[in-house]
């Protein structure tokens, strides 16, 4: 555990990104204490301009701080994000391990649906569904848990297929343990290092997905998010800009510390890569 | 003879962190023209350093810390970086060890060598000096051979299109880096035969980097002899091969498999293991396109007897893992018995095979990848025992046994794998295999990955508990001499069939198949019988 | 590969393409099964005009009285002869609609695509050949930037500098309306419009492919290959150009044809930043009138793209890498 968090720490953006992580949780849970009451509700004079009126980040059209939306979106993006990864990791781990172990025909037919998730464009298929289903909090964590399953299907299967023939599987083969145990105890553990980069990528894309999709107005109506303010700032971006830019900020840096973190996790559990990424200079 | 290349004093630093300063250490070597220089060491003894060194092909981190290298009367080391790119293909060429990966995978085979003489400016040549050059190594229709990509050709063929780059432009000096390390042992008698034959038609000098003191024997006119960075002992082939002095070297060589058959009174034919028509064939290809079948392993008969072991040798794709792999059904073949004790395992299924297991059990050949790095070698050990019921006190008192058994202290029992060399992890898989306190043992290739000093001792100590348990065993590789010093029978496979079996001392002594007398033809150095040395400290 | 293995490779990749866009079309369809209620009024669209003809039409053209399989049938029959279905609200076919869209979007996405190649492997390489180097830093954190910013707000934020403040460039539309102009000034006057929503739509994937090509060109600088090349005398430009890049552009090929679907899905949102009259802008539309019949011509549509989109880039892989063979 200590090489890991010293491998971690070494990648200075990853510290970086694990702060600004921090910093980002923190808002989220502190954000009843921080802006009581509904985001929803007026808090001043409409168009605002930031630092007037005792609001940092201005006021929208209705009067709305954006501060308090920001800070109250924070919690619905890291809500979606998380939980749409997990569900996409429980999917594309099940498929993936039945493939990679199982082979053969199992193997074929899953790749075969991977490949064809992969192929359908799945920004637009992610606006069908939650679309069709209308737009809740639920349906919005399964269209993106439904678009963003597969390349945790493929790394799995790849990892699963690899493991699977190398000597200490056999070895437990041989000594008669059962698949369960196999697949558990002696597979898995050895394919969770990159399943555990690959899912900080998925959380800062889920909730790319999320504000992309409530920014065209496919946000669950009763709760206030990123993607919405923005979108509710596009039209009129002559007058307030602020009302696009601060949201737009708070995406960019939660987003680009998840990737951090990644890099961070990927340098930490894979030491020989990392320095080998950074050339032999 | 002229001098070809000095290299005096070298040293070249290694990274901070690594296990020593430096990697190569005051080395001093010389090379005339028409000569063959062998480097020989283990792994990680700078060999490879060296030759990379004088080629002027060290990676950034290791810098040269001091030392002269003249050749042909210039200073490399104080050449620019284009001075030195001018004169490596044209006056110094090299060879590497792995073929499958030194061929650039989308250029065909023809413009990759004239890439060589292009980029020094006998471009308008290239037409005319390409096939001379593939025939020149013994390939056969050099015109299509020059068309095609390197993945439709094999290791062999890879490697001499290799050597025929090498010498597109008539180099002075040729440095080899285990040049048939990779390579089956037919063709690698084949390739050290073929260069040897154009280094004495061109008068070449040539550095030739290798572990195995077989093809040492081959080839070699001198000897420099590394250890940890440092060379130990330098002379003519005689002299180091057959009168070695330093105490590294005579280690080295007494560890060399000495080839000799065991004299051992021929087992009582009872019965172990029985393979009766066992039959493998895969199938590649898809949903579309013609499917091509092959045939793994056929007409593969063979009996275990109680107490003996069966040597399985044969080169690589003959089916010989394929076949064992077959006894512990981590292969499942459609045809066949598979008789243990008179019992036919093949159609058991997975739970009916569960009383087996403890009776069969398996060595594998990669000690880095036999084991799973996320458990402690304790827990490798007893796992199996207590899967089959075994109480966790009793599986833990038997694996501390079992480790005194195979030499490594008690505490072994709480590291992590990647805390042990691969001798001593090759060990770890022998006491996890005898903790489940088989009668039959199956070990494929178990000494293949290790230097030849370690290989040793893993011979030594499987003979001495096959010895002590009264084991049966099979034991598969592909190096003759190993097999002839630890197996009382020897059955040769090619091409997935047996092609003849024996005892040990008539398959080597007289035998009967020609792939087999090739096979004998093929060891490297079969010329040359290791000294039999006095232990010296 | 040969060219005489080309025909039976590019049959294979053809019955490939052919299952999948089916399954586009089977997958449409269970879609509009599996949302709650009447499958009719879900198409009618819920707000609004719902009006009991329409609905009897609806049921009538998708045989909603039938068994699922002959409605599926019936679906398959109409797709397959590219009828998508009518528009009430927009009063046309929707084939009719997209088809007018199509040019647009094609227009947007394909310069987006190669203004993302061209620059992306270009900065990718420069990083990989100095790696360590400040010029690899700024280039690692300019990649990582566009990796991390939403799309749609790089367009809003474009609009603001070169639209709104420094008013270089119009921040909607295709074209100028309502002026006459010449075929080169039309061209022009194109061009303009085009450049922020490309450069919106491609800055992301300039990142990706930045990233992608750095990776690999340092991956395939670490092979034997390599050693083997420098061994011979070959210059360092010309090794890495011949032999790394060549190889290392293998991978960036296939992520293309991956990330294809990306692109069209992130062409609705810049579309829908700068009124841009494509397919996206369409989806908008549609989805802003909940016109479901619309939004699933547009999903077929863009399906359809991609698979298209991946048929050339098996072929341009097939071309270059040899060892491509008929699977």
């Amino acid at each position: 555990m200590g090489g890991f968090w010293r491998n971690f720490c070494r990648n200075r953006g990853a510290v970086v990104g694990l702060v600004i992580l921090l910093l980002v949780i923190a808002t989220a849970v502190a954000a009843p204490w921080l802006f009581p009451g509904s985001p929803w509700d007026m808090a001043g004079m409409p168009f605002a301009p930031p630092g007037e009126m005792g609001m940092w980040l201005g006021t929208d059209s209705l009067g709305r701080d954006v501060a308090a939306g920001i800070a109250h979106g924070a919690r619905v993006s890291l809500l979606v994000g998380a939980v749409s990864t997990v569900v996409a990791l429980v999917i594309g781990i099940g498929l993936g391990a039945t493939a990679g172990y199982l082979g053969g025909v199992a193997d074929d037919i899953v790749m075969r649906f991977t490949e064809f998730f992969q192929t359908i464009p799945s920004f637009v298929l992610a606006i069908l569904l939650v679309a069709i289903f209308t737009p809740t909090i639920g349906s919005i964590v399964f269209a993106i848990a439904v678009v963003s399953w597969p390349p945790v299907a493929r790394v799995v299967r790849a990892e699963f297929l690899s493991l699977r023939s190398r000597e200490f599987v056999q070895a437990s083969e041989v000594l008669g343990k059962s698949r369960l145990a196999i697949v558990f105890g002696d597979i898995l553990p050895n394919a969770l290092s990159p399943i555990v980069v690959l899912s900080s990528l998925m959380v800062a894309s889920a909730i790319l997905l999320e504000s992309a999709l409530s920014f065209l107005g496919l946000g669950d109506p009763n709760l206030m998010s990123w993607g919405f303010l923005i979108g509710s700032g596009r039209s009129v971006i002559r007058i307030a800009w602020w009302m696009s830019v601060f949201p737009g900020i708070a995406i960019f840096l939660t987003v680009l510390s998840l990737n951090l973190v990644g890099e961070g996790l990927s340098d930490a559990l894979n030491p020989r890569l990392a320095r080998n990424r950074e050339g032999k200079a | 003879m002229t001098r070809l290349l000095t290299v005096e004093n070298l040293s070249v630093a290694l990274p901070r962190g690594a296990d020593r300063p430096h990697a190569v250490e005051e080395v001093s070597l010389h090379l005339d023209a028409g000569e063959i220089l062998c480097v020989v060491g283990e792994s990680g003894s700078g060999k490879s350093i060296t030759a990379n060194t004088v080629m002027g092909l060290l990676p950034k981190g290791l810098p040269v810390t001091s030392g002269r290298i003249t050749f042909e009367g210039e200073d490399l080391l104080g050449l620019s970086a284009e001075a030195l790119r001018s004169r490596r293909g044209r006056r110094m060429a090299m060879v590497f060890q792995e073929p499958m990966t030194a061929l650039n995978p989308l250029m065909k085979v023809g413009d990759q060598i004239a890439e060589a003489l292009s980029v020094h400016g006998k471009g308008a040549e290239a037409r005319a000096r390409v096939p001379e050059l593939l025939a020149a190594v013994n390939l056969p229709d050099p015109a299509a051979i020059a068309r095609m990509h390197p993945f439709r050709l094999s290791g062999g063929q890879r490697q001499r299109v290799m050597i025929a780059m090498a010498l597109a432009l008539e180099p002075a000096l040729l440095i080899a880096d285990e040049p048939t390390t990779a390579l089956d042992v037919t063709t690698q008698a084949q390739i050290l035969r073929m260069m040897r034959e154009i280094q004495q038609r061109r008068g070449m000098g040539v550095m030739f980097i290798t572990h195995d003191f077989g093809v040492v024997a081959e080839i070699a006119d001198r000897v420099a002899v590394m250890q940890r960075g440092r060379i130990v002992e330098q002379g003519t082939a005689r002299e180091v091969l057959d009168a070695p002095q330093h105490p590294y070297t005579r280690a080295l060589i007494s560890a060399v498999p000495h080839g000799r058959t065991l004299d051992r009174a021929a087992a009582r034919p009872a019965p172990v293991l029985q393979m009766k028509g066992v039959t493998k064939t895969y199938q590649r290809g898809g949903w579309f396109g013609a499917r091509a079948v092959v045939r793994a392993v056929h007409d593969a008969d063979f009996t275990l007897n109680k107490g003996e072991t069966l040597g399985l040798v044969g080169e690589s794709g003959s089916g010989k893992s394929t076949l064992a792999r077959c006894v512990v059904r981590l292969v499942e073949p459609e045809q066949g018995e598979i008789l243990f004790h008179g019992n036919d395992l093949r159609p058991l299924s997975r739970q009916g095979w569960l009383p087996y297991r403890k009776r069969i059990q398996m060595v594998f050949q990669d000690p880095y990848a036999s084991l799973n790095p996320r458990r402690k070698v304790g827990d490798a050990i007893t796992e199996g025992p207590i899967t089959h019921g075994v109480g966790r006190d009793e599986a833990r008192q038997r694996a501390l046994e079992l480790l005194r058994l195979v030499k490594l202290e008690p505490s072994a029992m709480e590291r992590y794998p990647h805390e042990f060399s691969g001798g001593q992890r090759q060990r770890i898989g022998l006491a996890r295999a005898l903790a489940m306190q088989p009668e039959l043992l199956i070990a494929d290739e178990p000494v293949s990955a290790l230097d030849v000093s370690v290989q040793a001792q893993v011979l030594d100590l499987l003979a001495e508990i096959r010895q002590r348990l009264g084991l049966t065993m099979l034991f598969i590789t592909h190096d003759l001499r190993v097999a002839a010093q630890i197996c009382d029978r020897i059955a040769v496979m090619q091409r997935g069939a047996i092609v003849e079996l024996g005892p040990t001392a008539e398959v080597f002594g007289a035998p009967k198949h020609p792939y087999t007398r090739s096979l004998l033809d093929s060891i490297p150095g079969r010329g040359w019988t290791p000294p039999e040395l006095a232990e010296t400290a | 590969m040969e060219l005489s293995r080309f025909p039976a490779y590019l049959a294979g990749r053809l019955v490939k393409a052919a299952v999948v866009v089916l399954a586009i079309v089977v997958c449409n369809f269970f879609l509009i099964h599996a949302a709650p209620g009447d499958p009719a009024s879900i198409i009618a669209g819920q707000s609004g005009s719902a009006d009991a003809r329409f609905l009897e039409q609806l049921r009538a053209q998708f045989g909603l009285d039938q068994p699922l399989y002959m409605q599926l049938w019936l679906y398959l029959k109409g797709v397959l002869t590219l009828d998508l279905g009518f528009s009430h609200r927009q009063q046309a076919s929707v084939a009719a609609l997209l088809w007018d869209r199509l040019p647009a979007t094609l227009l947007l996405t394909g310069a987006a695509f190669l203004f993302a190649i061209a620059i992306g492997v270009t900065m990718g390489a420069l990083a990989a050949r100095r790696v360590g180097t400040w010029s690899d830093s700024v280039i690692t954190v300019l990649a990582l930037t566009f990796y991390a910013t939403p799309l749609f707000w790089v367009g809003l934020m474009l609009v603001l500098l070169f639209s709104v403040t420094l008013e270089w460039l119009p921040s909607f539309g295709m074209m100028s309306v309502g002026v006459e102009l010449s075929r080169i000034g039309r061209v022009l006057d194109i061009g303009k419009h085009l450049l922020l929503p490309a450069l919106t739509l491609g800055l992301f994937y300039v990142a990706v492919y930045a990233r992608l090509t750095r990776a690999t060109m340092l991956e395939v600088a670490d092979q034997d290959f390599v050693k083997t090349a420098r061994a011979k005398g070959v210059p360092e430009g010309r090794i890495l150009r011949r032999h790394v890049l060549r190889n290392a552009m293998l991978p960036v090929i296939t992520f293309a044809g991956i990330q294809a679907g990306q692109l069209i899905g992130g062409s609705i949102l810049v579309e829908t930043v700068f009124a841009w009259p494509g397919i996206g802008r369409l989806a908008f539309e549609a989805l802003l009138a909940r016109d479901y019949q619309v939004l699933m011509g547009v999903f077929f549509c863009t399906s359809v793209m991609v698979v298209l989109f991946n048929l050339i880039t098996d072929l341009l892989y097939a071309v270059v890498d040899p060892r491509v063979e008929v699977s």
